[in-house]
């Protein structure tokens, strides 16, 4: 990392750079907000339950007046847009906290104006951030999954396979063994077969490794559609006892599940909760903190340099590729052991791909992926909620809103986001 | 994702957009790995792919399982039992796909004609495919250009009426332009900002599945209806069927044929192909050689997403008749395969997307006859792939035989 940003600070202070994208795409976005949410704010207040009635600690309704509000978010955007401008023009670029403020401010006064819009004006929050967990968690192990392979420089477009993978395994193994560590446990190892292959046709036989996640990605669906209608859907004495996988139970931690919102989203998990939450954190800190981190890292920027100085190139991707596939498996466990209580053909429903997006829009960063998989998640849950409320915006739009913001993060509209040097770059030595 | 900003700031001096700075070997690299080897190598994999889905059928098969359970009494009974199974599928696969004489219907007899119907729009977008690889672009986007093809085609299908052929004619060349606008924005992009056109055209599939959802809630929604799905196309408006009302082969089918030799045509003698390969064996050299490397990528990313945006077309006026938010279906997937299994050549394309017509066609008889899921053919399409992209492997195996009956003939 240390060596790209130092690359990319001098190109960008010698040569002065400028680009007009992130200032004009802020501009853009403050105008939408200021007709939007100002001018066409919706009228009355629109509430935010933050307590369910069981709660201890009772925390009274958030209320905000929608219109109000609006104008309030988007005046700030504005002024962050026309700060922008002015970055740009002096420095360059707009700071980094500009953009993510804007970011952060944007979003809020869009759910008030969603919510503001619909009949009720009202909406549970624990509701939305619970049900949100439901889809950010398989998205964060998928995107763990795509950091650790990508950052070593291989390419994974086979998340939504190995979640799959590891989904129809969890379900397969914990109902012939009734017990759901033993299916979590088949998960991972599927996974990382899915990676094993990933790894031996993209790193020994040299194939290019889009094409390879591409195709795993259909083989993995093949697979499981196929022994599920073999063996899941048969029936044992009137029962289809292969796909009755135990359950993971909740685990809330005393005290720090009794916060309100937070409590329920984050400590009121099952075991993948946590440890979706430690794994995060433990690779964040392994890839910038340790020296494994340093040399993953060189090898995903300038494999040569690594192997000069006598980094094992092509086992260090193997490695890495083999312990995403193990992240992303368990990932694909908590669908069948958590979410939902029976494998159903091809459940991953394209959230690997999702995965994929939160990846690239947290920027090859563990820290910043988790935090795009929960945006994500609570959009997905808000589109699901908003679906029965009668909304301003139609749920699907919603649903394209990761999609779009990948697309924009790509192209370099606001922030660059850039991959690993090497990514997707075999590396032949010679 | 090399592609998405130039790695190579020591080699390139100023940070251009990367289009015209884009690494080289990629694309030259997915070239080369498609074009080399042997047609014989695609044959082995097709084989040892069928091979691997029938172990895979018989272990799986009940009457297998059941004489695996007093093997050593009765070891013969295993393999008659295997044997059982899997030319029973396969036997199913074949008639279904090809010439079934014991089926009650005429369509159920000659299944070489729902073949090519399935076939139709593999062909259409997999050449799609083919032709961005050719360019050194990875068109993963078929499945969103197909949606945005029947979405338009749709709109002109059974919202307007036209006279005869006039309308037919109006459907294609909207089909064709809804494709080639959802192409586009992943050619722009990779042009002038240097998005990888990969991950730009798996977000836009994403984009084009919920707003295909969207209109069929609203503008384009059957009136009366409750389900997302449209009004069905107007008689004007569909390909008229080649063989009489008892089969479903339509003319979509000549306009593919018509496809592959226009795409052959474009590849091998015009310059704008010329230009495409050019660019797909080395951006770096065809920009010095004067070629306008951005505008290559816009205009090969027009013409792929044209190309999916007609097997859209086909889908719609020849085979649903009309819009649903699953009209896609598998095809965008299924035509990355076929393009690789046919080599990234128009013609190979043609042969890969007869192959898999006939896999679909025969798939679902194997399923309805011999009690073998369809996913099966997932299973084998994608083996095959995974082998031909993987010469090495392939000659591996067979070298490791041929090695040993060497030896046993010494």
């Amino acid at each position: 990392m240390s060596a790209a940003t130092l690359q990319e600070s001098l190109t960008t202070d010698r040569l002065a750079v400028r680009s007009w994208r992130p200032p004009i795409i802020l501009g853009v976005l403050a105008l939408f907000a200021i007709v939007v949410f100002g001018i066409l704010g919706p009228g009355g207040n629109a509430t935010f339950r933050l307590s369910q009635d069981g709660d201890a600690w009772q925390v009274p309704n958030l209320v905000v007046p929608a219109q109000g509000f609006g104008w309030f978010a988007a005046l700030i955007c504005a002024a962050l847009a026309v700060q922008a401008y002015l970055q740009t023009k002096n420095v360059g670029r707009p700071a980094k906290w500009v953009t993510m403020t804007f970011t952060v401010v944007f979003v809020i006064g869009l759910l008030v104006w969603i919510i503001g819009g619909t009949k009720t004006q009202n909406i549970t929050v624990v509701g939305l951030f619970t049900g949100a967990m439901l889809i950010t968690t398989p998205l964060v192990f998928g995107s763990l999954s795509g950091v650790l392979c990508e950052r070593s420089g291989v390419v994974n477009i086979a998340i939504e396979g190995q979640l799959l993978a590891g989904a129809f395994t969890a379900a397969l193994v914990s109902s012939m063994t009734g017990n759901a560590f033993a299916g979590l446990f088949a998960a991972a190892l599927a996974g990382v077969l899915v990676s094993f292959l990933l790894a031996v046709f993209s790193i020994k036989y040299v194939v290019n490794q889009i094409i390879v996640g591409v195709v795993l990605n259909v083989l993995v669906s093949g697979l499981t559609g196929f022994l599920f209608e073999k063996i899941m859907k048969t029936k044992v004495n009137g029962a289809t006892i292969f796909n009755q996988p135990a359950h993971l139970p909740d685990l809330p931690i005393p005290l720090l599940s009794e916060i309100p919102v937070l409590g329920p989203t984050f400590f009121r998990q099952s075991i993948l909760g946590y440890l979706m939450i430690v794994l995060v954190i433990a690779i964040w800190f392994g890839l910038f903190r340790t020296r494994w981190g340093l040399r993953v890292r060189a090898v995903g920027e300038h494999p040569k340099a690594a192997d000069t100085v006598g980094i094992n190139v092509n086992r260090t991707r193997f490695l890495n590729v083999l312990a995403g596939g193990a992240v992303a498996g368990i990932g694909g466990a908590y669908f069948t052991l958590v979410a939902v209580s029976s494998f159903s053909k091809d459940m991953t429903g394209g959230l690997g791909f999702i995965a994929l997006a939160a990846l690239i829009f947290g920027r090859w960063n563990p820290i910043g992926a988790a935090l795009a998989a929960l945006l994500f998640g609570v959009a997905g849950n808000l589109q699901s909620i908003l679906s029965l409320a009668g909304t301003p915006i139609d749920g699907q739009f919603l649903a394209m809103l990761p999609y779009a913001l990948t697309i924009l993060a790509v192209s370099g509209f606001v922030g660059k986001s850039r991959a690993p040097a090497a990514d997707g770059e075999p590396y032949v030595k010679g | 994702m090399s592609g998405v900003q130039s790695p190579e700031p020591a080699t390139v001096p100023a940070p251009k957009p990367a289009g015209t700075a884009a690494p080289p070997s990629e694309g030259k690299r997915i070239v080369r790995e498609i074009m080399s080897g042997s047609a014989m190598v695609s044959v082995l994999a097709v084989v040892v792919a069928l091979v691997i889905g029938g172990l895979l059928i018989a272990v799986t098969d009940q009457r297998v399982v059941a004489a695996a359970g007093y093997f050593f009494a009765q070891p013969g009974d295993l393999f008659s039992a295997m044997w059982t199974a899997v030319s029973q599928a396969y036997g199913a696969l074949w008639r279904g796909a090809t010439y079934d004489p014991t089926a009650r219907t005429w369509l159920g007899q000659l299944g070489i004609f729902e073949t090519l119907t399935f076939a139709t729009p593999l062909i259409l977008s997999g050449l799609a495919v083919t032709l961005a690889f050719r360019a050194g672009l990875f068109n993963i986007g078929a499945k969103g250009q197909i949606i945005m093809g029947a979405v338009f085609a749709g709109a002109v299908g059974f919202g307007m009426d036209l006279p005869p052929v006039i309308h037919l004619l109006a459907v294609i060349i909207a089909g064709a332009i809804g494709g080639a606008i959802w192409g586009g924005i992943a050619g722009v992009l990779k042009a002038k900002t240097g998005a990888h056109e990969v991950i730009v055209t798996i977000m836009l599939n994403y984009i084009a599945a919920s707003l295909v959802l969207y209109l069929l809630k609203n503008q384009l929604k059957a009136p009366g209806s409750t389900n997302p799905i449209s009004p069905p196309m107007h008689e004007n408006a569909l390909f008229p069927l080649l063989l009489g009302p008892n089969f479903r082969l339509h003319a979509g089918f000549i306009l593919a044929v018509l496809a592959v030799v226009g795409v052959a045509w474009l590849l091998d003698r015009s310059t704008l192909g010329f230009e495409f390969r050019a660019i797909g064996a080395n951006p770096s050299a065809a920009q010095t050689a004067g070629m306008l490397v951005s505008r290559g990528y816009i205009l090969v990313m027009l013409i792929s997403g044209a190309l999916s945006g007609l097997a859209g077309v086909t889908q719609l006026s020849g085979t649903s008749k009309s819009l649903d938010a699953d009209i896609a279906g598998s095809i965008g997937f299924d035509a990355i395969t076929v393009a690789l299994l046919g080599r990234s050549t128009p013609w190979g394309t043609f042969f890969a997307a007869l192959l898999f017509g006939a896999f679909k066609a025969g798939g679902t008889s194997m399923a309805v006859n011999a009690n073998v899921s369809i996913d099966i053919v997932l299973v084998v399409q994608s083996l095959i792939v995974l082998f031909i992209a993987a010469p090495p492997l392939v000659r591996s195996i067979f070298r490791i035989k041929a090695a040993k009956s060497e030896g046993a003939r010494a």
